[in-house]
This record gives C-alpha cells, structure tokens and sequence, in this order.
C-alpha cells in the first residue's frame, strides 16, 4: 500500500480509541467526509492494516483482580515437542496471551485469575503440569498502559 | 475505586452476550441476540447497560504493525534503580515519549516494568535501543526478549 499520511494516522489512532464510532463520526473527528472516511477505512483494511476489533472489558468490575506474567523455560528441550506444549497452554482459558519468545525464557504468558489464591490455583493445577514445563518467573501487574504506538 | 454508576450483578444473559461479544468483537446487535438467544432489544439494552456501568469498554481496532512494516518486537524487562527517590515516576515520563513504545506495564516481581518496543527491523531496534531506550533515567538492568510468535492474544475473561 502507499505509505500512511498524517490524516491515516489520525485515522487508526481514532479507531484503536473507539472502533465502535460510524464513519461518519471518524470522518468528523479527523477531518473528512463520510464517504472520504469510508474509502481510507476500506484501503487500511484491505491493505491489512486493520486486523480486526477486540472487546475491551474491565476486568476489575468482572471480578478478575489479579493479572500475572509469567516467563516459562521449556525443562527437557528437545525431547519435548513445542507443538505439545503450545497446544496445552493456548487452551487453558484463563491464559490470555502466550508468545514464543529468544531469550531468558521460551515462552512468555499472561494470566488472569480472581485473585491470589486463585491464581496459585492455575499455576498448579494448569501450568506446572503442562508438558515440559521447567523454570517459572511470575511478575504480578500493577499498572499498565497502552501506547498508540509509531502512528 | 470510585465509580459514578454501581456495577449491576452480572446474570447469565450478561455473561453469555459478553462471552458472544470477545468471541466474535465484530458481531451486529442482531446477530449477538440470536447467538445470545434473546430479542434484539433486550439485548441493546443489557449491551448498553454494560457500557454505561464501564464493564464494557468501547471496542479497538486491532492495528496489525507488521502490515505497516514494524517486523521486529521486544519485550524489554527493566530494574529500576530504586534509590533515587522519582524514579519510577520519571522512567514512565521518558518512556511515554518513545513512539515506538506501545506497551508500559509495571510489576511487583523480579522484574520493576516491562516496556514493549516495535521496531522495522534489528538495524533499526539497536539503533532505538542505543539511542532511546538507554538513555532512559534510572535503569538498573535491562533483559530482552524477542518475540518469535505469538500464538495467542485475545485478552479474553474467562466469563
């Protein structure tokens, strides 16, 4: 695609705010006509740029107060097929994001859970019985933000 | 803390429209009835009942950065010097102010932050690294790790 200008940019940056909005109301907040909005939203998209929506809830107010990353080392590399244990770890449902990552860890998780007892609940039961699982660093989260990132 | 509206107890129907809804965040209200089993109206009213308690929060557009040329990401794992008595407070500003930081998490844990950088590729990450990234105030230590895949990010509760 042609390279993004500066009325794109407001244009993702709107959206990643609220994808919810008309285009009519994206066209307003940045500037543009209905009908202008709508093309530059069905280039984005096509161009693959847009890759879907995701539903934001507060997790607090439904009762999930205790989020967790977690640095997974992988014990018996080799032996152990990362197609196992990747398939185990994406079906535990309170797994919400699970990178194959370089570095002092294999993997690289977030977990959700009510709270602490309910999360050591998890880490037994669900992630130190998954298949070739070794070494765990858990960090417990603050705070976290959302940049817009480089648009 | 402090909210203008109390959060109603959540039922079945709220739980089974917001289970529908992370599911599939581009459904329309008719389609997440029928899914959801009840009329097109009530379920507009428990969607924006849940919107306007703050449950649900306006959907985002899912911006893929590889698409715009941003092939590389990293996890940066940062300790903090904690002597110096702002610290936190004055990484965060700094960190604020890097484009290509789209993620800014702090931890109790080993680690004090995570910071997730995007760059077009490894000459441009080290050239952030060097000039950005370690020019931010208080770093003790820095851990890297680079994304390989992600097999799954779909931030969804377990309703």
């Amino acid at each position: 695609m042609t390279p993004l200008d500066d009325t794109d940019r407001a244009l993702l940056r709107e959206m990643v705010r609220d994808a919810g909005q008309s285009a009519a109301q994206l066209g307003a907040a940045v500037g543009l006509s209905q009908p202008a909005a709508w093309r530059r939203i069905r280039r984005l998209r096509e161009a693959g740029v847009l890759a879907g929506r995701r539903v934001e809830l507060d997790a607090q107010a439904l009762g999930f107060g205790v989020t967790v990353f977690l640095g997974v080392k992988l014990a018996t590399r080799g032996r152990i097929s990362l197609e196992d244990f990747e398939r185990a770890v994406t079906a535990i449902p309170e797994v919400q994001l699970v990178e194959h990552v370089l570095g002092l860890f294999d993997y690289r998780l977030r977990v959700v859970a009510r709270d602490l007892a309910d999360f050591e609940r998890v880490l037994r039961r669900r992630i130190m019985t998954l298949p070739g699982v070794g070494d765990v660093e858990a960090n417990v989260l603050l705070s976290e933000e959302r940049r817009p990132g480089p648009i | 803390m402090l909210r203008d509206i109390d959060i109603p107890m959540l039922d079945d129907l709220d739980r089974r429209l917001l289970r529908q809804l992370q599911a599939d965040p581009s459904l329309s209200q008719a389609d997440l009835a029928e899914r959801a089993g009840v009329s097109p109206l009530k379920a507009g009213r428990r969607i924006a009942r849940l919107e306007q308690a703050g449950v649900l929060r306006p959907r985002r557009a899912v911006i893929d950065w590889a698409a715009l040329g941003y092939e590389v990401a990293v996890s940066l794992r940062i300790t903090l010097d904690k002597t110096a008595p702002r610290a936190f407070d004055e990484f965060l500003a700094a960190a604020r102010d890097i484009p290509e930081v789209t993620e800014i998490q702090t931890f109790l844990g080993r680690v004090d932050l995570r910071l997730m950088v995007l760059a077009r590729d490894m000459a441009h990450y080290q050239a952030l690294y060097r000039d950005r990234i370690l020019a931010l105030p208080h770093i003790a230590d820095i851990e890297a790790l680079v994304t390989v895949s992600t097999l799954k990010d779909d931030r969804s509760l377990p309703l």
